[in-house]
């Protein structure tokens, strides 16, 4: 039913609530009367700015980082996800868990939670592990992008008391060169053990 | 890559051994798995992807695998071979296409173990046996898989395991997939009831080349669908208490109908197809396998003697467009590839 306007009879298109003394107080007018009682009005907006506005304050805009609703680590929103098919990085399954669970369960059948295997590592700290990885190798990433190499070296050597090192520049060429000719490589060169510390060169 | 053996043959998956390998070609698990603190590949950078494949080579070529691993760098593989790793179902068709930083490490001289490196996850580990042998390929994966963790964080959560680039793989992130020759169901017309049986059971079937492809040559794949919620050794039980050996006894109970009320329809089916492969000049791809499937029925009704099975689970592979190729050094057109595949069936079932 349409609401007429407090002080005529026009339908009342402006709904104002305020608190007084504790009280609340509700006040419905008619554009006339609520510009004349001072009410500040903003015109209608055409619907496609508001759906944009929406849509915008739903899955974000602007840089990727910084979008509203966007992974905080590799900035991915879930409206790429929808586009995609494929999620940006390990953090994303938290960013969008609320979206995600009811995908997640429909798919697999009602299965919501892991069972089976799980990483020895697991359970000593990996997951905190995990994320600071994550966050420290996008910094350095960063920081060989913008040419910061005094950062980088430093940003390299907490990476490596974490876990291992980065692999340095010459250590990728040393690997792509061993695989080289037609695909008939073997091991590289090089003694590391299986999981014995490795010389760091930034 | 270099191939051996007769015809440049050197899958064991293709031997046609092992358990119920009368009806079950081959047993494959693949792994799923990412590194922690690293982005999934559709938002990793040029230089982050290449530093994947450089822990990923670090982990599989100087750890413990490297031994059995051969690494090949996808970038310096000519297309011909790549096509021909697809073929030996080593590497996925994606993973033969584009340019980003990929690999793929293979055991040798084997080839049951593979591992892609930069496909849609950091890593899928893949391991392939000949007839039923789906806990074993397990043991071998599982084994595998362990080596690469002992060196490297893998992205996991509690809730939801294994974090993979699709939520549909996420959890245990296995795929088993067994690889059954039904000639048997096919002619009684009985197919429909394996896909309805696999269907209850969340496992989907699917043609000779997975997803989307057509069951050329009587092949079908039976593979499971979800992989959160269930453990790799209920999924296993799954398949070889349950499915597997229910489709097997199904496709022996029709051979053996076959056999026994339309014996005259099987021979004259088989021998017609063995006539027609040792006797034609122009072979397509669909129409040799086609006809491989009815004499490898015919081999294993007993119907067809004095022709060795091994040599026709060989032609299965070796008349694919990129085997011939390879096998004759030189690139072919369609026209040519049909009467050099003619030529090799004729010689191979001579």
């Amino acid at each position: 039913m349409k609401r007429k306007c407090d002080r005529c009879d026009n339908e009342a298109t402006v709904h104002e609530t305020t608190i007084k003394d504790a009280q609340q107080v509700e006040r419905h007018l008619c554009e006339n009367c609520a510009r004349e009682e001072g009410i500040v009005i903003q015109s209608h907006a055409p619907i496609n700015e508001l759906i944009t506005k929406f849509v915008l304050s739903k899955v974000g805009g602007g840089t990727p980082e910084k979008r509203a609703g966007a992974c905080p680590e590799c900035g991915m929103t879930f409206a790429d996800f929808r586009q995609q098919g494929l999620l940006g990085c390990p953090a994303c399954y938290d960013a969008f868990d609320t979206q995600l669970a009811p995908l997640i369960e429909r798919a697999h059948e009602g299965g919501s939670h892991h069972s089976g295997k799980t990483p020895r590592r697991a359970g000593t700290g990996a997951g905190e592990r995990q994320q600071r990885l994550m966050s420290l190798r996008k910094q350095l990433s960063d920081a060989i992008a913008a040419e910061e190499y005094e950062k980088a070296a430093n940003l390299r050597d907490q990476l490596a008391s974490i876990d291992r090192p980065a692999p340095t520049l010459k250590a990728q060429r040393r690997v792509s060169g061993a695989s080289g000719g037609n695909g008939g490589g073997s091991a590289p060169g090089g003694s590391g053990g299986a999981s014995g510390p490795r010389e760091e060169k930034a | 890559m270099s191939t051996r053996g007769r015809n440049g043959v050197a899958c064991e998956w293709l031997r046609g051994e092992g358990r119920d390998s009368d009806v079950v070609m081959s047993s494959r698990v693949r792994l799923a798995r990412n590194f922690a603190g690293y982005p999934f590949l559709s938002r990793a950078r040029r230089e982050q992807r290449r530093e994947i494949l450089v822990v990923a080579q670090r982990d599989i070529m100087e750890g413990s695998l490297a031994p059995q691993m051969m690494w090949i760098d996808l970038n310096e593989l000519p297309a011909l071979e790549r096509s021909v790793l697809v073929e030996r179902h080593l590497i996925s068709k994606q993973h033969a296409k584009g340019e980003e930083p990929r690999a793929v490490a293979i055991s040798s001289p084997d080839e049951r173990l593979s591992i892609m490196v930069n496909e849609e996850d950091h890593l899928r580990l893949q391991v392939i046996r000949s007839g039923l042998a789906v806990s074993e390929a397990f043991a071998q994966i599982d084994q595998a898989d362990d080596r690469i963790e002992s060196q490297s964080d893998y992205a996991f959560s509690a809730k939801y395991g294994y974090l993979t680039a699709c939520p549909t793989n996420v959890g245990t992130g296995i795929r088993v997939s067994v690889m059954l020759h039904l000639p048997g169901l096919k002619i009684s017309g009985e197919i429909e009831k394996v896909r309805r049986a696999a269907q209850g059971m969340s496992l989907a079937v699917r043609g000779f080349y997975g997803e989307g492809s057509e069951a050329v040559g009587d092949l079908f794949q039976v593979s499971n669908q979800t992989t959160l919620g269930k453990s790799e050794r209920e999924l296993l039980t799954v398949f070889e208490t349950n499915i597997i050996p229910k489709v097997i006894e199904y496709e022996r109970v029709a051979r053996r109908s076959l056999l026994e009320k339309r014996r005259v329809i099987l021979e004259d089916r088989a021998h017609r197809a063995l006539g027609l492969l040792r006797s034609a000049r122009l072979l397509k791809s669909d129409e040799a396998m086609e006809l491989l499937s009815c004499v490898r029925l015919g081999i294993m009704t007993g119907v067809i003697e004095k022709v060795d099975p091994a040599k026709v689970n060989e032609l299965l592979l070796t008349t694919q467009p990129a085997h011939l190729q390879k096998l004759l050094h030189r690139d072919l057109d369609q026209a040519e590839r049909r009467i050099e595949r003619a030529t090799l069936v004729r010689n191979t079932l001579a």
